[in-house]
């Protein structure tokens, strides 16, 4: 076998390839090929496998018979690898002759037969790629091939192997292989496209005598036009001949829609209520009527009564959506766990120039301007001086200081009194109007409308300091009055020979409701502006004031004469009250002492039943001073309405507590009865007593929350006391180490108090945690504590006042768990009272029974004495 | 007459009730204990609210109808029980 590659590895690629590919389809041929007899019939064809593109090629079954006649056995002569027989014709001739039908070569006699060559190759199929077992291959040229290509391409996998061995990364550079060309039928439109002669070239050939070359010439010249026929011209024209009319034309067309964009806008108008006047029918009272009997209705009302019914007794019976753990766990937060109680520094004001040597006496904050609070100052006295108070000549000037909170340095404004103001009040309708009571007796009025302005415009000094004068004129005259405050001069001032002997200590405005006449009967107040005082002091005597109104014109003009020419008043104090000043005198007095004992009572403190302040907000305030500007002051003006056509006013409750100096809490009225007999005016006697305190009662006060409820408070103890129990107090401290020098309720929850002591320190008492020592004790100032006054600026500010003995004012803002009450307080609080009054009733109940055991025991004893005597 | 004003009158009777009231089919009261303009007021309110509510559960299911609403507030509770030709409007104050 001649190794010719380039032949062997075309060829080579021919079978094997189609082999592969025809694996698949062997199958289906496969059934077809097997049997013989029916192939019987045709021809030579349908056995080749010219379907699959290898005519040559005719699949064979060959028995063993066969075999072992041409010593192909499997497995034996031929193998897998060595599947190649080669087996001449003329034995296959003479096998066929010999067993003719059965023979294996009958089907391909024909082939056979034809054969060109002597050797024909049969080729063992172990995989039946042909169908058979064996196949026969029918030409020269494929036998050759089939026998030579193995062999070149296993020399080509070896050479391949060899390569791999060596340059395993780097694929050789193999220059392309020239590779016969294969006509596919393209010379026929290169020859259609190719341009050739269609006529024969003509070829001339010109000669001339070779000595003519080169003769001497001579040209002249000629005008062609003389000479005729001397040019012949062709003129060109056009040779019909030659011109193609195109009758058909070959165009393209191209359909394209045209495509347009157009919009238009439609104006929809629809009916839209805009608004709709109604009004709701009603039904007549006929129609009504006519319902209501008919048979409809109570059919109606018998099938809807007991639904309705249920439910109404499902929300009897319980509240359906009451959320339990969150009740739960506002108690937990009032009792359990460690709130965050505090009261914090806000602010603290003092003055050295006014408040030196002295102490803050009295607190009040301006009812509607926030940030404004008044302290009067009172000359330090040590606690001897202060029981025998004798008059003290005065180096200092007695003073009433407006602090702001915006300011902390300057007061705002400064009140002049003739003495050392002991305590003070603003009116509850106009705060312009400020009523003190000093220390020598006296009750002085202010009036301060003219600064009210100034008091509600401070502003932080900072930024006015900053601006220039040239900006605002106004700026120099507020700038001057924030260095220096002004004095404001008391108005009025009570009558000396009618006013207290002893310092006035409790001064209150009586509410705006109700008014007093001199016999003490209570009448309806219609005057919007009210002008009642009571104040009290240590003399025994508590006095009703009462401003302007009640003076006889004779009187006055005549005292008025005298004071004019007494006394000069200063021309910028208002004279609103010009015509009280001096002459003012009280319109009740009463006196705390009881006939019958002759004891005396000095009240420090007073508490009356009913002190509602209506505090009318600054726009009322200014229209009503506009309308006062217009005409006269109302105040002078004023005259005691007529008792014929108020109604007397029965229920009103008259009744008072009274804190006096020896520390007793007395219960009295002041209703001014007429005897019957004498016809005269005779004082009730219903005072009741208690001694509870040890010293002098500093704070009385009603709760807030509850009418009936008082905190007393004085020396080392408190006791908190309820109206109409006459038992004793609901609730009494123990006595604590230090004294007890101020006390306040909280405004906003009812179980709290502040209790201020004589080491600085404020108590904050919650009855609901502790009844028995105060929940919380907070460390203000080093001196004593002389006056608390909490306030609520805004809901989310509340503030407590506090005043000491060196007369600094400390500002604190109340925490919220201080100011903020729980969802029950109220109503367990009153139950805690009621508890305790129930506790008392018991305990009285209890004595009692015990004082009567007692009595019989005694009874009984003496009889037996009496009895053991006799014998 | 009488029959009705004895219903009436032991419905107002229960604990915590504040107000009656009757209305017809097209939402005009008839009968309250109420002031006039009140009265109307919840009348035209509740009689929308309760042909929406019935509306509503019809919707979901034809077969089913409305029997009772209940309007529960912080305040109180409005309870209106339906009919063909009337409404009964009742507002109680629930027990605290």
């Amino acid at each position: 076998m001649s190794e010719n590659l380039t032949s062997g590895k075309t060829s080579s690629k021919g079978p094997k390839n189609s082999a592969k590919k025809q694996k698949g389809k062997n199958k289906a041929k496969e059934s077809s090929k097997g049997k013989r007899t029916q192939l019987g019939k045709k021809d030579d064809v349908d056995l080749s496998m010219a379907g699959i593109g290898h005519p040559e090629i005719f699949p064979l079954v060959f028995t063993t018979k066969t075999q072992e006649i041409f010593n192909c056995r499997v497995n034996e002569d031929v193998t897998e690898e060595n599947c190649f027989k080669l087996i001449k014709k003329e034995d296959i001739i003479q096998d066929l002759k010999t067993r003719a039908a059965i023979s294996d070569f009958h089907p391909v006699k024909k082939v056979v037969l034809e054969y060109p060559g002597e050797e024909l190759l049969v080729v063992f199929d172990a995989k039946f790629q042909y169908g058979q077992n064996f196949y026969l291959v029918a030409s020269e040229e494929a036998k050759e091939n089939l026998l030579k290509p193995p062999e070149t391409a296993e020399e080509k996998e070896e050479e391949k192997e060899e390569n791999r061995e060596e340059t395993l990364e780097v694929h050789p550079y193999t220059p392309p292989v020239h590779k016969p060309w294969v006509s596919l039928g393209s010379e026929k439109e290169v020859e259609e496209e190719s341009v050739k002669d269609t006529v024969t070239k003509i070829k001339y050939m010109i000669s001339r005598v070779r000595r003519k070359f080169g003769a001497p010439i001579t040209f002249t010249d000629k005008n062609a036009s003389y000479v005729k026929d001397s040019y012949v011209e062709c003129t060109s024209y056009q040779d019909k001949n030659f011109s193609i009319k195109m009758l058909e034309k070959d165009v393209g067309v191209q359909m394209v829609p045209k495509v347009r964009e157009a919009s238009t806008q439609t104006k929809w108008t629809y009916p839209k209520n805009t608004a709709t006047q109604y009004f709701p029918r009603q039904l007549s009272n006929e129609e009504k009527e006519e319902n209501l009997s008919s048979e409809k209705l109570k059919d109606f009302l018998t099938s809807v009564r007991l639904r309705m019914e249920s439910a109404l007794q499902q929300n009897e019976i319980m509240n359906a959506f009451f959320d339990d753990w969150k009740a739960l766990a506002e108690d937990e937060s009032s009792s359990g766990g460690k709130p965050d109680v505090y009261l914090k520094a806000y602010q603290s004001f003092t003055d050295l120039r006014y408040l030196k040597d002295r102490t803050i006496s009295c607190i009040c904050w301006h009812p509607t301007i926030y940030g404004i609070i008044a302290v009067s100052a009172r000359k330090r006295l040590s606690h001897e001086e202060q029981v025998n108070l004798s008059d003290k000549s005065l180096l200092q000037q007695s003073v009433i200081l407006f602090w702001s909170f915006f300011d902390p340095l300057y007061p705002q404004l400064i009140l002049e009194c003739p003495e050392d103001v002991y305590c003070f009040q603003f009116h509850p309708s106009d705060p312009n109007i400020i009523a003190g009571g000093c220390i020598n007796g006296q009750v002085v009025l202010w009036d301060i409308s003219q600064h009210e302005e100034k008091l509600q415009n401070a502003k932080p000094v900072a930024d006015e300091v900053m601006m220039t004068a040239v900006n605002m004129p106004l700026l120099t005259q507020v700038q001057q009055s924030s260095t220096e405050p002004p004095l404001v001069r008391y108005c009025a001032v009570s009558s000396i020979q009618h006013c207290h002997k002893k310092p006035v200590t409790d001064i209150h405005w009586l509410p705006d409701y109700f008014a007093d006449n001199r016999m003490g009967a209570t009448f309806e107040n219609r005057a919007e502006i009210r002008m009642q005082l009571v104040t009290c002091s240590p003399d025994c005597s508590i006095l009703f004031w009462d401003a302007p109104a009640t003076k006889l014109p004779e009187q006055s003009s005549s005292e008025k004469v005298k004071k004019d020419e007494i006394f000069y008043m200063p021309p910028d104090v208002p004279d609103t009250f010009k015509h009280v000043d001096i002459c003012w005198k009280p319109l009740i007095k009463i006196n705390l002492c009881e006939s019958d004992t002759n004891t005396e009572y000095s009240p420090v403190r007073i508490s009356l039943k009913e002190l509602h302040y209506h505090y009318k907000t600054s726009e009322k305030l200014q229209s009503n001073t506009l309308e006062v500007s217009a005409k006269e002051s109302p105040y002078t003006e004023m005259s005691t309405p007529s008792s014929k056509n108020l109604k007397a006013l029965q229920n009103i409750f008259t009744d008072f507590f009274v804190g006096t100096e020896d520390g007793e809490i007395v219960y009295s009225d002041w209703i001014v009865e007429i005897d019957s007999d004498s016809a005269k005016p005779v004082s009730q006697k219903h005072t009741q007593k208690y001694t509870i305190h040890t010293e002098t009662i500093n704070t009385l006060q009603r709760s807030p929350f509850f009418k009936d409820i008082i905190l007393s408070v004085g020396g080392r103890n408190f006791a908190i006391w309820k109206e109409g129990v006459t038992n004793g107090p609901i609730l009494q401290s123990s006595c604590s180490a230090g004294r007890n020098t101020a006390g306040h309720w909280s405004l906003t929850r009812p179980g709290v108090f502040f209790i201020g002591r004589d080491d600085g320190n404020i108590a904050i008492w919650d009855l609901l945690k502790k009844t028995y020592e105060p929940s919380h004790l907070q460390n203000i100032s080093k001196s004593v504590i002389t006056f608390i006054s909490p306030w609520i600026s805004s809901s989310k500010q509340h503030f407590l006042a506090v005043s000491d003995d060196l007369g600094v004012l400390h500002v604190l803002e109340i925490c919220e768990t201080l100011s903020h009450p729980s969802g029950n307080e109220h109503a367990n609080i009153l139950y805690y009272f009621e508890r305790e009054v129930k506790y008392l009733k018991h305990c009285e109940q209890e004595f009692q029974e015990y004082q009567e055991l007692q009595a019989k025991t005694e009874l009984k004893w003496s009889w037996r004495h009496r009895g053991r005597k006799q014998v | 007459m009488a029959e009705v004003e004895e219903t009436l009158k032991r419905i107002q009777a229960h604990k915590g009730v504040a107000a009656t009231i009757v209305i017809n089919a097209e939402g005009i009261p008839i009968r309250t204990t109420l002031d006039n303009s009140t009265t109307v007021q919840y009348a035209g309110l509740l009689h929308q609210l309760t042909m929406k509510a019935r509306s509503t559960v019809r919707d979901i299911d034809p077969q089913n109808d409305l029997t009772f609403l209940r309007i529960r507030s912080k305040k109180h509770e409005i309870m209106v029980a339906p009919d063909k030709e009337y409404l009964l409007i009742v507002i109680q104050n629930p027990c605290e």
